[in-house]
């Protein structure tokens, strides 16, 4: 939802030409640091999300895997994943992670979003959906480089989780880490969940997790949303994390770059058009008869005729 | 001016298909630019407000294509590209410069017309298939991501281009004196046609509708 106690650093289809609501000057990035190693699956957090967000999804089938709901939909915007694996060990591990917007530093989606206002980003890094803004088009998704904004079948407007925008406006914590029993969750400033996941990521080192690391991609610009993996070094094995999760090139073509060309093209068409018709006016018919059937004997009176009925 | 100088060029039909493509397309284009150049956003209210805009823009669309298709079945055997129009392409120059004079031998649509119509064809059908895969309250759940951000930028490359292909069109119909009027009435008269679709004029209407020789009252 709108924050009006919120700086605004980006809002989606709206040109930088005017500066945004910037009045605040102490606003802190906060992250949610969610380690994948401390969880347990238990879905505490889906019904914090639930509960909190007033969702209720329908009851779905269940599909042959543990994942319920079985994908992220307009009420659902949050599931923990559970991905099986056999290790070089032939060891079975289960990798679980907990799925839903990772709040880019650099949104895709806001960058696709073509409805001025319908995705907002405050200035403690929070993408924010401003569903009455939203027309339902669905190009946040093309932009998304995690797939992760649905659009309802209900109402065709675009959902994702808000990392409970409303509760951190107020100075609490998402209602999923409130939650979480093992402690999987934390929140905090940007800075001091860098500093927590450091403090894990060598704990897990020290335990024989050699591949052990932060998931904070710098090719969305990093997230407020991380994970502690266990491998970090494969994260497409927490059901398919990006590696290196960019903006695809074909969104950057689109918006950066088509958008422009396609703008000096109606300035170079309208210009041209204009300079022509000032260069060689109009086209105009010329409307005395032709000459070739002078020749022709009666045409001598039909030339005068067709001029003086013209006239 | 009376019937004699007239000659009927664009059938009733025929400029009923082409209006109501206009009124329709006018819309879808601007509803398309507003999302396109979001700074242009007032050009989509044109269709209500926004979402409702969003919902008219394919069912406008469609009805674009429909019509397109009808205009193809009537008008695709006048812009079959023959021999004659190298003619043209040759003194494109003097065509553009308003030098009238030589017979250029055209034919009842020149060649630029003729690319004209085979632009606005591809285009529009590329339209319409990438519009369908992007509609997202039926099909675009049918495609993975990366084919709909493909489909989005061919909609975007061929709607940008479809829409300065007819400000071009509707240039040419300002530039050309009568067209506009040609294409309201149906009716240009006998001199327009000689001059600017000269075959035309030899091949079809002066053998059907030969000057009148005697001042009729
Ligand atoms: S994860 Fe997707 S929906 Fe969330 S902020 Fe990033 S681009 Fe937007
Ligand atoms: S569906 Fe809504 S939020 Fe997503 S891009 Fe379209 S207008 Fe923006």
């Amino acid at each position: 939802m709108g924050m009006q106690s919120q700086d605004i650093i980006r809002r989606s289809a709206t040109n930088g030409l005017t500066p945004l609501p910037q009045a605040r000057s102490h606003e802190q990035e906060v992250a949610k640091l969610i380690d994948v190693s401390l969880c347990t699956g238990c879905k505490g957090c889906q019904v914090a999300c639930s509960e909190w967000n007033d969702l209720r999804d329908e009851i779905g089938h269940n599909v042959g895997v543990y994942d319920n709901p079985a994908n992220l939909t307009a009420e659902t915007w949050t599931v923990i994943r559970f991905d099986e694996r056999e290790d070089e060990a032939g060891k079975l591990e289960w990798l679980l992670r907990k799925e839903g917007c990772m709040h880019c530093a650099e949104p895709g989606c806001l960058k696709a979003c073509p409805s001025p206002g319908a995705i907002l980003q405050f200035a403690n890094g929070i993408v924010d959906f401003q569903s009455e803004q939203c027309i339902g088009c669905g190009y946040c998704i093309a932009g998304c480089p995690f797939d992760i904004p649905r659009i309802s079948q209900k109402d065709n407007h675009a959902y994702k989780c808000t990392l409970c925008s409303d509760r951190v406006a107020v100075g609490q914590e998402p209602a999923c880490v409130k939650t979480c029993p093992t402690g999987a969750i934390s929140f905090g400033s940007k800075a001091e969940m860098k500093d927590l996941a450091a403090t894990r990521v060598q704990e897990l080192q020290s335990r024989g997790h050699e591949g052990a690391g932060l998931y904070d991609p710098a090719g969305v610009g990093g997230t407020h949303v991380m994970y502690v993996l266990t491998h970090a070094d494969q994260p497409s094995l927490y059901h398919r994390l990006p590696d290196n999760p960019q903006i695809s090139p074909v969104v950057r073509g689109w918006k950066e770059w088509l958008k422009p060309v396609g703008a000096l093209g109606f300035i170079a068409t309208l210009a041209g058009a204009f300079v022509h018709y000032m260069g060689v006016g109009a086209n105009t018919t010329d409307e005395t008869p032709p000459p070739e059937p002078k020749s022709k004997q009666d045409n001598a009176e039909h030339d005068p005729n067709e001029n003086g009925r013209d006239a | 001016m009376d019937n004699s100088t007239l000659v009927l060029r664009t059938k009733l039909i025929d400029r009923m298909f082409h209006w109501s493509m206009v009124s329709c397309f006018t819309l879808v284009a601007l509803s398309g630019l507003s999302w396109f150049f979001p700074s242009l956003n007032w050009l989509g209210y044109v269709l209500g407000p926004p979402q409702l805009a969003r919902v008219l823009h394919p069912f406008l669309g469609i009805a674009v294509f429909a019509l397109l298709m009808c205009m193809f079945v009537r008008f695709v055997h006048h812009n079959l590209f023959v021999r004659t129009d190298l003619t043209w392409f040759k003194h494109i120059v003097d065509v553009l410069l308003n030098k009238h004079g030589q017979k250029l031998q055209i034919g009842k649509y020149n060649a630029g017309q003729k690319i004209l119509f085979w632009g606005i064809m591809s285009l529009i059908s590329l339209l319409f298939v990438s519009g369908l895969m992007i509609w997202r309250a039926y099909f675009a759940a049918l495609f993975p991501i990366p084919v709909l951000r493909l489909a989005l930028l061919a909609h975007s490359v061929a709607g940008l281009a479809l829409i300065l292909l007819v400000i071009g069109h509707i240039y040419m119909g300002i530039w050309v004196r009568g067209s506009i009027g040609g294409m309201i009435s149906g009716y240009v008269t006998r001199a327009w046609a000689r001059q600017h679709h000269d075959r035309w004029y030899e091949e079809e209407v002066a053998p059907t509708k030969p000057l009148p020789s005697k001042r009729h009252g």
